[in-house]
């Protein structure tokens, strides 16, 4: 690890001046601590934020404000969260483990980076740890790669549990810039695309700080489901994961939500198939339907074609599970 | 030739000058290296630092990058806390800070000042161990040994939490902790045994 001065802020403003370029602010620690060890990220100092955001979970007016310190093991346990929520507890359930959701912030989980294998092998070129070198998975393992929204710079896909939840509910990033100034980023927003800046990973203005997410009431706490499908039954990041949320009157869906993870450079929503689903009978058949439209959407990689059907049928159990929840 | 022609005064006097001239060397190298070493590493940086581990106070001085398990092992000699991977991925180094059981490979010793750490030698009462450890010798909960006391303080926290309603939520909720002998059936008995 290079050597890096440390500090510790105890407010916001404080902590905003006093960053500097190749300086980062450290909240939980988990990934950054890891980047570091591996020499992927270099900072020269690091500014300890933990104790300047927020750890609680607050009910407000129109939604939910989860402050950007609440450590993944109490979002996954706050009484609010099970009540308006739950998708949002079981996604983070689904994710790491209980030390390392002891640890990891709210924000944090946010701005983590992809679990692509090149991008770890600092032998390999790779265009998001060092653009313009090229995309070792391109050509080669892609087991953990992505099947929509990449290009020829990137196949990386986005590892969190928690923003697929976030993503389907339609949450909202608050956040403040260096000059002070308060930001609302829409969910879909916050995530980018590879495009031609696959170093980039979000939105997030430079050297500013999430001060907390927003997620609008919604009447998405009662049939919910998030599957996910990995190599092995725990601790390990997603092949595909699916967050799906249906508002059911009788057995018709007056709304659904429907989101992945595992699939692209961001949490993403199938919006055509939760259209669909709209006014639909609740029933296998319309599931199938639905799962059958985002398959038509996905491009797989030469070799990550199993990563289809596995949706599919993940697309499938999850909208069924809605209805036993 | 008899050795007391041999050891001649003109030998020692060539002998002794090139080994001036050698010993030299290395100096004026070794600040040379050093000079460079400057200018292309950065230097350490160390802080004061006050921890509290297993009830007792130490002030120490540290390294920024240094973590949490390196100082137990290296600075505080507390060698039970174990390096398995070193990136947050066995559980090997699990401690508790506050009570709550977190990697201390993934936690910069930096962020302690104010928190108090508990290893698995802060958990037996004198020679009275722990309910968990005691549990762990009775059901086979380890074959090596190695992952053991972060199986153990883990377990600790598992009991605690509430998790072990049933074998698949101890499962899940152990998932954090690898053992590469496979011990987990008595890790799972040991943690039935102690949260009945």
């Amino acid at each position: 690890m290079k050597p890096f001065s440390f500090s510790k802020s105890d407010k916001v403003s404080k902590a905003l001046s006093a960053k500097k370029e190749a300086v980062q602010f450290l909240a939980g620690g988990t990934n950054l601590v890891d980047l570091m060890k591996k020499n992927i990220a270099v900072p020269d100092g690091l500014i300890d934020i933990s104790a300047v955001l927020s750890d609680k979970v607050e009910a407000q007016t129109v939604n939910t404000r989860i402050g950007a310190m609440v450590r993944n093991s109490a979002l996954a346990t706050d009484p609010q969260i099970l009540a308006k929520n739950p998708l949002v507890a079981k996604a983070v359930l689904a994710g790491a483990s209980p030390q390392i959701r002891n640890m990891a912030s709210t924000a944090g989980n946010l701005l983590q980076r992809t679990r692509c294998p090149y991008f770890y092998e600092t032998s390999t070129p790779c265009n998001k740890r060092n653009p313009g070198s090229g995309c070792s998975a391109l050509h080669g393992e892609q087991r953990m790669s992505a099947i929509i929204g990449y290009n020829d710079a990137c196949v990386a896909v986005h590892p969190s549990d928690l923003c697929i939840a976030l993503a389907a509910l339609s949450a909202s990033v608050n956040v403040t810039d260096k000059g002070n100034k308060q930001l609302v980023i829409p969910f879909k927003d916050f995530h980018k695309l590879p495009e031609s800046t696959p170093e980039l990973d979000n939105h997030l203005p430079k050297d500013a700080i999430i001060t907390s997410v927003d997620i609008p009431d919604n009447p998405f706490n009662k049939h919910f489901a998030y599957l996910k499908l990995r190599d092995r039954d725990s601790y390990a990041f997603a092949l595909v994961s699916v967050a799906a949320a249906l508002e059911l009157e009788g057995n018709r869906i007056k709304d659904a939500r429907l989101a992945s993870g595992g699939v692209a450079h961001k949490p993403w929503r199938w919006q055509k198939a939760e259209q669909y689903l709209k006014g639909k009978e609740a029933n296998a058949a319309t599931f199938s339907a639905a799962a059958a439209m985002v398959a038509d959407e996905v491009k797989p990689l030469p070799g990550n074609g199993f990563k289809k059907v596995m949706l599919m049928g993940a697309i499938e159990t999850a909208l069924q599970n809605c209805l036993t929840a | 030739m008899n050795g007391k022609n041999f050891y001649s005064r003109r030998f020692f006097l060539k002998t002794s000058g090139a080994l001036a001239a050698l010993a030299a060397i290395p100096a004026t190298v070794k600040s040379f290296y050093l000079d460079a070493k400057r200018l292309i590493i950065p230097p350490r940086q160390k802080q004061p630092l006050i921890v509290k581990v297993n009830k007792q106070t130490h002030r120490l001085e540290a390294d920024t990058r240094t973590t949490l398990l390196d100082l137990l092992r290296e600075d505080l000699h507390l060698t039970g806390t174990k390096k398995g991977c070193d990136h947050g991925q066995c559980g090997a180094c699990t401690v508790h800070v506050n009570g709550e059981r977190v990697l201390s490979c993934l936690t910069l010793a930096a962020t302690l000042p104010g928190k108090e750490v508990t290893t698995i030698e802060g958990l037996a009462d004198g020679d009275q161990l722990h309910p968990m450890q005691e549990a762990f010798l009775e059901c086979d909960g380890f074959q090596c040994g190695y992952c053991t006391p972060g199986q153990i303080m883990s377990a600790v926290a598992c009991v605690k939490e509430g998790h072990t309603k049933s074998v698949a939520e101890i499962k899940e909720f152990m998932s954090g902790n690898l053992c590469r002998c496979g011990a987990y059936n008595g890790i799972v008995e040991s943690i039935q045994k102690v949260a009945k």
